[in-house]
């Protein structure tokens, strides 16, 4: 492999892995707060749409960007009202806020089909971004960076931040951190937003930066990557960004290997691995999940009800 | 919601096994005013496929007037969903349906039995019945004059093709695109990725990047969305739209598209409605007919370019250019066809062998 | 007032969406009267609600048992693909033959389909711990790839064209009508008797009880000695058992061959429908004709209207949304009213005793220990 193909690859990898990174972020802190959220496919569209139309309204893919949080934050909390204050069953909102998202994201982007906008650009200067071999540092789409960057801000909130403790004091025991005072509803609800908001920008890379476009569907189906993604890394942020890079790998290669020739098995065949693969490392870490670290918050998916 | 479910299994047939069914045929009857139904696969919104038939029927209300009235459903599953909506819209008082996606065929044909009053038309599939029609487009005429552009402008000798399924029509696209790429430039070879999908644009973006990669520097689809466009535009490789004139999306990649033009089809049969003349057929029409056009070549591309990609749509227009004329040799080296000697429609329809420089 | 809710939520859903469509630019009254009332005046249209809620309410009736046990199989429609490919496959096998026992095995082949597709899941959930949500949703998209294989090459009609499709199946393959000169196969009164049979079974046997047992208080089970292993492996081969019967029933009947564009998001859509049912027999059966009708009332506001097809699916989450909001309301004033009585589900689900409902919860998504 060329030192070109395989910067080539690496950026390949880089945009692939970066949408689910992002979304896959902020499902991750939602979870740590105890409450599991299945609408990320929805608000991803949402965010995708409204990206694209601001963006088309302003010119500004940056806008566009902001207005994708905005309007995924907004769906989420349609799904916190909803689990929180009424304890509804969060599998089936959440299920509900996809489908939810799928139709209006539908409608309310008929208008926007078959018109492009400006690709959100690089924040390097041309001559960096587009070297051919500096470009694998500054070449590829701001989201990219934020990705690395977001990582980093989810473990230091989580690890390190006095508020990222209680958050991860309400996920693990719902009861014990109400009645040492802390505010759970306050958190879960603060930790939907940003998932949702997360869920938007993630949203975003697909209309303004992948293919600036609108069109019905345009996320398909990475929303549910993003989910499966935080069970994989179990609930670890360093883990989510190494299993959105492996799964943009396990996308990029096998795309580049069909275009290098290479077509001993079927293309039904390459077309599921990333899903066997998810299966397959969610099997082995499992198989190998010892430590108290690595398991899901103990309140995961259960309603609850300030009583007593 | 979960995108997978629903893909067309666009492919394109003939007329070779044409069942018959019950039911007289129509009466040669005129009427004053039509009510024409369109089913379609995908949703209006894919700028793709079904838009492209959408197309053709605002062409239709826009040339018959008042002596027209239609409706249309989107997003319609293939199999008892269809049946449903069609016999939904047969009782529904309409006098033609329209069904445009290759899987709409045995429910049209159930539908078609039970309603011998009613005119039913299916594109690119095979059966016909008294009251229910078939109708095609040589999509592969386009194609010819897509690998013309791409054998001429292409540097590497190298193109690169996302596609979708390998069915026949998918088949004779590349193996088109291909012989006529190779007429011009004897060492061109295509490369075909298979997505396995009908729209994923992330996946199509992908995968046109990852060809691009690998050193080609044209890229065609069979797919629906404009991904893989816009990832040629971004890398400076040109490109061809699909189904429509997808220039907006790379206005300096998108060198031409094979634009589905049904509309025409749709006026002459609605008129034969209101004539009273309608019978039931099985075509295959293509740029003779005007089904098939080619979007406003770029001005981009080089005038010798321009002038060979035009004598191949005016001479097949003409009749005199028909892209599967011998010889032609499979991947293995094996002649397919001798010089001169044609390959026939009824072979062309199950088409399942590349020829060579194909790399699928 | 177990009927509140529902009715409540139906309510809701088209003064909202008469409201929303409204605002959108699109006749929004028309759009509640064409999806929800026209249809039901129309006895063509009943005959296709029905053909359309069996399937739904088959696969429901499988997932309600789960859900009761907390066992989330999100991976019906990979399920119900298998059933059908393994029915086909069946069908393929006997295509020259004839005989009354081909349609059985045909149905028997589809149970055991879609029971093996979901005893992946439970293998991993019960010996690795792995969460069957995903493993469940990620062997869906599988089963799409190895029907497309199966389409595409060994399956293929070899006088079809090269179109990827089998061969149309035979009289004996095919599912008769249960009311001759109708659309309504046996498959549709098949649905409803055994979602009654599994309201009796899990409202009357010892297994019903263990898995509603498991669902409400993992805790209590295993003090009881339940076996919280084998409820998983009930749940989802349950699920998966009635998803590939839904997918050999859907092929054998209104497909009559296997195609590509067999999965049509039914195995998603029942999800809808347990909910809609309240995990109950009874709901399931009215959910899954009120789902249908968002369906068949959709396509015709489609040609009524220009509604855009987009629109069902606002309508579907809506009545979930609002069923969700209103179940819980009307939970809260149960749960109030019985304060002094007997345990209620709303209270059991909702824990509300401190620490010692946490392992309970911690269960959920953990290896499950020895039983």
């Amino acid at each position: 492999m060329s030192a070109m193909l395989l910067i080539s690859v690496v950026m390949g990898i880089a945009g692939a892995a970066t949408p689910i990174l992002i979304a896959a972020l902020g499902e991750l802190v939602v979870e740590k707060s105890g409450v599991l959220n299945l609408g990320v496919e929805g608000m991803m569209l949402i965010g995708a749409v409204t990206a694209f139309a601001v963006s088309v309204h302003t010119g500004s893919p940056a806008l566009g960007c902001l207005a994708a949080m905005l309007a995924a934050a907004l769906s989420s909390l349609i799904f916190a009202v909803l689990t929180l204050t009424l304890t509804a069953n969060q599998v089936a909102t959440g299920l509900a806020l996809t489908i939810f998202g799928t139709g209006v994201s539908a409608l309310a982007g008929a208008p926007y089909v078959g018109i492009t906008t400006t690709r959100l650009g690089s924040i390097f200067p041309q001559a960096l971004a587009e070297d051919p071999w500096l470009r694998v540092l500054f070449g590829h789409s701001p989201l990219v960076y934020l990705g690395l960057i977001l990582t980093f801000g989810v473990w230091w909130f989580l690890a390190r931040t006095r508020t990222g403790l209680v958050l991860r004091a309400v996920g693990e025991g719902d009861e014990a951190a109400h009645s040492i005072g802390y505010p759970v509803l306050k958190i879960r609800y603060l930790a939907i937003l940003f998932g949702g908001a997360m869920a938007g920008l993630g949203g975003s890379y697909f209309s303004l930066v992948l293919t600036p476009m609108w069109a019905e569907r345009l996320t398909a189906g990475r929303g549910w990557i993003a989910i499966a993604l935080v069970v994989f890394a179990s609930w670890r942020p360093a883990w989510v960004l190494a299993g959105a890079y492996l799964f943009g790998a396990v996308i990029t290669l096998e795309l580049q290997s069909k275009a290098a020739g290479f077509n001993a098995f079927a293309p039904e065949f390459l077309s599921s691995l990333p899903y066997l693969a998810t299966i397959v490392v969610l099997a082995v870490i499992s198989a190998g999940r010892r430590s108290a670290k690595t398991r899901a918050p103990a309140c995961l998916g259960r309603p609850f009800r300030a009583s007593a | 919601m979960f995108e997978i479910t629903r893909r067309r299994l666009l492919t394109t047939a003939g007329s070779l096994a044409t069942v018959s069914a019950f039911g007289l045929p129509a009466r040669a009857q005129g009427k004053d005013k039509v009510k024409a139904a369109f089913v379609y696969v995908g949703p209006v919104g894919d700028y793709g496929y079904s838009f492209a038939h959408d197309q053709g029927r605002k062409f239709l209300e826009e040339k018959l007037g008042d002596k027209v009235e239609t409706s249309f459903v989107e997003n319609v599953a293939e199999g008892p969903d269809a049946e449903r909506v069609i016999r939904q819209l047969a009782q529904g008082g309409n006098d033609v349906v329209f069904a445009t996606s290759f899987g709409f065929m045995n429910p049209t044909l159930k539908v078609a039995k039970q309603f011998p009053d009613v005119k039913f038309e299916h594109a690119t599939g095979y059966m016909t019945a008294p009251n229910m029609a078939a109708y095609n487009s040589r999509f592969y005429q386009g194609r010819a004059v897509l690998g013309t552009i791409a054998g001429m402008m292409s540097k590497s000798g190298k193109g690169g093709y996302v596609a979708s399924f390998p069915i026949p029509e998918v088949v004779m696209g590349i193996d088109a695109f291909t012989l006529a790429a190779r007429k011009v430039n004897p060492n061109f070879t295509t490369q075909v990725v298979w997505v396995s999908s009908w729209y994923d644009p992330a996946k199509e973006a992908d995968a046109a990047k990852a060809l691009l990669d690998q050193g080609v520097d044209v890229i065609t689809q069979h797919t629906d969305s404009p991904a893989p466009l816009q990832a040629a535009e971004q890398r400076g490789a040109i490109a061809f739209g699909q189904a429509w004139d997808m220039s907006s999306f790379a206005p300096n990649a998108h060198m031409t598209a094979i634009v589905d033009h049904w509309g025409p089809y749709y006026v002459q049969e609605v008129q034969k409605l209101l004539d009273g003349t309608w019978e039931s057929h099985d075509v295959w029409l293509g740029m003779q007919e005007d089904v098939l056009e080619m979007a406003p070549f770029n001005p981009k591309m080089p005038d010798d370019v321009k002038a060979a990609a035009q004598k191949i749509v005016d001479e097949t227009k003409a009749g005199t250019y028909e892209i599967f004329t011998g010889p032609i040799k499979d991947q293995k080296g094996e002649l397919k066809a001798k010089d001169g000697e044609r390959i026939p429609d009824a072979d062309l329809l199950k088409l399942d062998w590349y020829v060579e420089g194909v790399n699928a | 007032m177990l009927l509140a809710a529902p009715l409540v939520a139906v309510a809701l859903t088209l003064a909202a969406g008469a409201i929303l469509f409204t605002l959108l630019g699109y006749d929004g009254a028309g759009a509640v009267r064409s999806i929800f009332v026209t249809p039901l005046f129309d006895p063509y249209r009943w005959q296709d609600l029905l053909v359309k809620a069996a399937p739904l309410a088959l696969i429901a009736t499988g997932l309600s048992i789960g859900f009761r046990a907390n066992v989330w199989n999100i991976g019906a429609e990979g399920q119900y693909v298998l059933g059908g490919l393994a029915a086909t496959d069946v069908a393929l096998l006997t295509h020259e033959m004839e005989g009354a026992w081909i349609l059985p095995a045909m149905v028997l082949a589809g149970i055991l389909g879609g029971m093996a597709w979901a005893a992946v899941p439970a293998a991993l959930r019960t010996r690795l711990g792995v969460s069957e949500i995903l493993t469940s949703l990620m062997l869906n998209y599988v089963a799409i790839q190895l029907l497309y294989y199966l389409m595409r090459g060994p399956w293929k009609d070899p006088m079809g064209f090269n179109f990827p499709q089998t061969v149309l199946f035979s009289a004996s393959q095919t599912l008769p009508m249960a009311v001759p000169g109708t659309l309504i196969h046996w498959g549709v009164p098949l649905a409803a008797i055994l979602a009654l049979a599994v309201w009796f079974a899990v409202g009357r046997t010892v297994a019903g009880f263990q898995i509603r047992v498991v669902g409400l208080a993992p805790d209590a089970a295993r003090y009881g000695g339940f076996r919280e292993r084998a409820t998983v492996w009930l749940a989802l081969l349950a699920g998966g058992g009635f998803a590939g019967l839904a997918g050999a029933l859907e092929a054998s009947g209104p497909f009559g061959q296997m195609v590509p564009a067999f999965p049509t998001g039914y195995g998603y859509t029942a999800i809808i429908v347990a909910f809609l049912g309240r995990l109950n027999a009874l709901g399931i059966l009215v959910a899954a004709m009120v789902l249908a009708l968002t369906y068949v009332g959709g396509e015709s506001a489609q040609t009524a209207i220009g509604l855009p097809a987009a629109a069902v699916g606002v309508f579907q989450a809506m009545l979930l949304f609002f069923l969700l909001a209103a179940d819980v309301l009307v939970r809260y004033r149960v749960a109030r009213s019985a304060a002094h009585g007997a345990v209620t589900p709303a209270a059991a689900s909702a824990p509300a005793g401190g620490s010692a409902a946490e392992p309970a919860a911690s269960k959920r998504r953990q290896p499950v220990e020895a039983a």
